[in-house]
């Protein structure tokens, strides 16, 4: 497919310009020389070749409306299209964030009530919307923890991470200013309850573990872990990353958890929307709700109200009130599911994991073979030792039968990693077709490796020279 | 299969090797056998010269087409000098792990905590344990 610049030809056009009806003024009289380049090169077309350019673009996308999309971790559930009706009422999308609270007390509810809801879900005092995904949610819920440490007036400078974290937990302490220590995993692939004994000092401010874990498991030990935690007056911090694991079945907050930030992009099925809008609320016990960012909405009698004035909080971390749309949609989807159906949804894709690991167990290797959680990690190195087939061959085989793949080398202490989360939304027909494939591509590995090295095939771009493109990366295109 | 293990040198459990260069200072890089599993390097992030190490604590980073991986410091001590031909050119550690993509020089604190590392024998032994 040519670029839209190849298509490009002097003087077409998509639109026409009326004539000016003030008199003109030539562009160098107004704007120094020095800031104009005549260079720029864009691109002319008519509006035909405009139109079909674009669409054809949008044809070539995956997305969860066009198929399996069984991204482990990241929890890539159907958005049901009652989210986006209500998002886009007139109410909402009309509503000028510097609007009088008197104009905007249903948009407040909202945002009050999703609080409540999250609250109750996740056994957590209260809740701050305002972060504008996970990783902003988890930056915040650390800067909590060092607020907290302040007020005590503590001096902490160490956070523990299992080393099946999320990249972003090491990333989100030390942009506070921790250092990050590791807690390997036990054979069970949960903590080592052992070195976390030795590692929990008294400068630890904490541990932050994502439960169920990057591996798809449950934390068996999770109350002797909190234990540990909270005897040297540290905090429980828990990656809410995997939450669409247990909801309705278990509370962190019962689970010893003072801290957690959610992702409503992945349980809560508002759009993944590849770098935004998204929304990462954070839930904290009692004693830190006072750190939470402002403003904070409050209720007076039957009238909601901004608050500013807490002045033990962390302050502000995102313009106005966060992504305000993305609250609707999560609040639709917890309002349409209920209690009943939040619960139910994560028994389903719970069970919709573990079909998939019985499944294909006899055909991949399965490193940590446990009843899992909302995903499973498999493990392709018996196709490297039998065939040379790698894992990312296995992915980009799966391009050829139209999935889009699932995770890959991750968590990083599974060799050849290959992480299927289905969730929830998936029907049993879905399940085995996909899994179906998974077997067709095993055996493919097996009789004709060179076939699966060589995928994708039927795609408009065919494998790339990654290796080429990292070391001699080249992003501007340029006229020949 | 990887190169063999050179026993002119020791060997860390997170595949770096050092070598003694007398005078106190080591020449250190990561093994064959690391190469191999990290496939293509396209980037290695060297340490700053003068900079001072820990044993066993970060001290560059190696990237691939497939992770990014800390090198750890098999002893303590300052970084001397680096293998700035790196920079330009990551995929010699891929051909030379053990010759020309060689990482760092350091100046040891502690000569005898070369005693804490393996000999070429005990990490073949490690590395073929892992495979199992």
């Amino acid at each position: 497919m040519e670029l839209i610049f190849e298509k490009s030809r002097p003087g077409r056009t998509a639109t026409t310009i009326p004539e000016a009806d003030v008199p003109e003024v030539a562009i160098t009289d107004i704007i120094n020389k020095s800031l104009l380049r005549d260079d720029v090169d864009l691109p002319e077309v008519a509006e035909v070749d405009l139109i079909r350019h674009y669409t054809q673009l949008s044809k070539r996308n995956f997305g969860v409306d066009v198929g399996f999309y069984p991204l482990g971790s990241c929890t890539m559930k159907y958005n049901p299209k009652i989210n986006e009706e209500v998002s886009r009422l007139p109410g909402f999308t009309s509503l000028h964030p510097y609007s009088p609270v008197k104009f905007s007390q249903g948009s407040l509810q909202i945002m009050y009530e999703l609080r409540q809801y999250l609250s109750e879900i996740f056994g957590m005092a209260d809740f701050a919307l305002q972060p504008a995904a996970g990783a902003q949610g988890e930056l915040t819920g650390v800067m909590v923890i060092k607020k907290y440490f302040e007020k005590k007036g503590q001096k902490r400078t160490k956070i523990l991470i299992p080393d099946t974290a999320h990249g972003t937990n090491p990333a989100s302490s030390a942009l506070c200013g921790y250092s990050v220590v590791t807690v390997r995993s036990n054979a069970e692939g949960g903590v080592d309850i052992g070195q976390l004994r030795e590692l929990m000092t008294k400068d630890v401010a904490g541990l932050m573990i994502t439960n169920p874990n990057t591996l798809g498991l449950f934390e068996r030990n999770i109350e002797q872990v909190s234990e540990i935690v909270h005897r040297r007056g540290g905090i429980l911090y828990c990656d809410g990353a995997n939450a669409n694991a247990f909801m309705g079945a278990t509370k962190p907050g019962d689970l010893g958890i003072d801290v957690i930030q959610l992702n409503l992009h992945k349980t809560f099925s508002t759009p993944h929307g590849c770098g935004g809008p998204g929304s990462g609320p954070v839930g904290v016990r009692k004693d830190l709700v006072r750190h939470l960012p402002v403003p904070r909405v409050i209720k007076k009698g039957k009238r909601y109200d901004w608050k500013y004035e807490f002045p033990d909080s962390i302050g502000r971390v995102k313009t106005f009130y966060g992504n305000f749309n993305v609250m609707v949609k999560a609040y639709t989807y917890i309002r349409s599911l209920g209690p009943g159906g939040l619960k139910k949804a994560s028994e389903t894709a719970v069970l919709n994991a573990n079909y998939i690991k019985e499944r294909l167990r006899a055909w991949y290797d399965l490193p940590y073979d446990r009843i899992c959680m909302h995903e499973c990690v498999f493990s392709g190195k018996r196709q490297v030792k039998e065939s040379g087939v790698h894992t990312s061959d296995i992915a980009k085989r799966l391009l050829d039968y139209g999935y889009h793949p699932p995770t890959i080398y991750f968590p990083l202490i599974v060799p050849e990693a290959i992480m299927i989360e289905p969730n929830e939304t998936e029907s049993k027909e879905t399940l085995d077709a996909f899994c179906d494939t998974m077997i067709a591509i095993a055996k493919e590995a097996k009789e004709n490796p060179e076939l699966v090295k060589s995928a994708p095939l039927t795609t408009v771009v065919r494998r790339l020279d990654e290796v080429k493109a990292a070391r001699e990366p080249d992003v501007c295109w340029g006229r020949v | 299969m990887s190169k063999p293990n050179p026993a002119d040198r020791k060997y860390s459990k997170e595949h770096e090797w050092a070598m003694d260069e007398g005078a106190g200072t080591i020449r250190m890089g990561i093994t064959d056998h690391a190469q191999e599993l990290l496939t293509d390097i396209v980037f290695v992030e060297l340490p700053a010269i003068g900079k001072k190490v820990k044993q066993m604590e970060p001290m560059a980073v190696v990237e691939s087409v497939k992770s990014v991986s800390d090198v750890f410091s098999p002893v303590s001590g300052e970084v001397i000098e680096v293998n700035k031909e790196l920079e330009e050119h990551p995929e010699v550690v891929n051909e030379d792990a053990f010759g020309k993509g060689w990482i760092a020089k350091l100046k040891m604190d502690d000569p005898a905590e070369l005693n804490n590392l393996m000999d070429a024998a005990r990490y073949t032994e490690m590395i073929k344990e892992e495979k199992h």
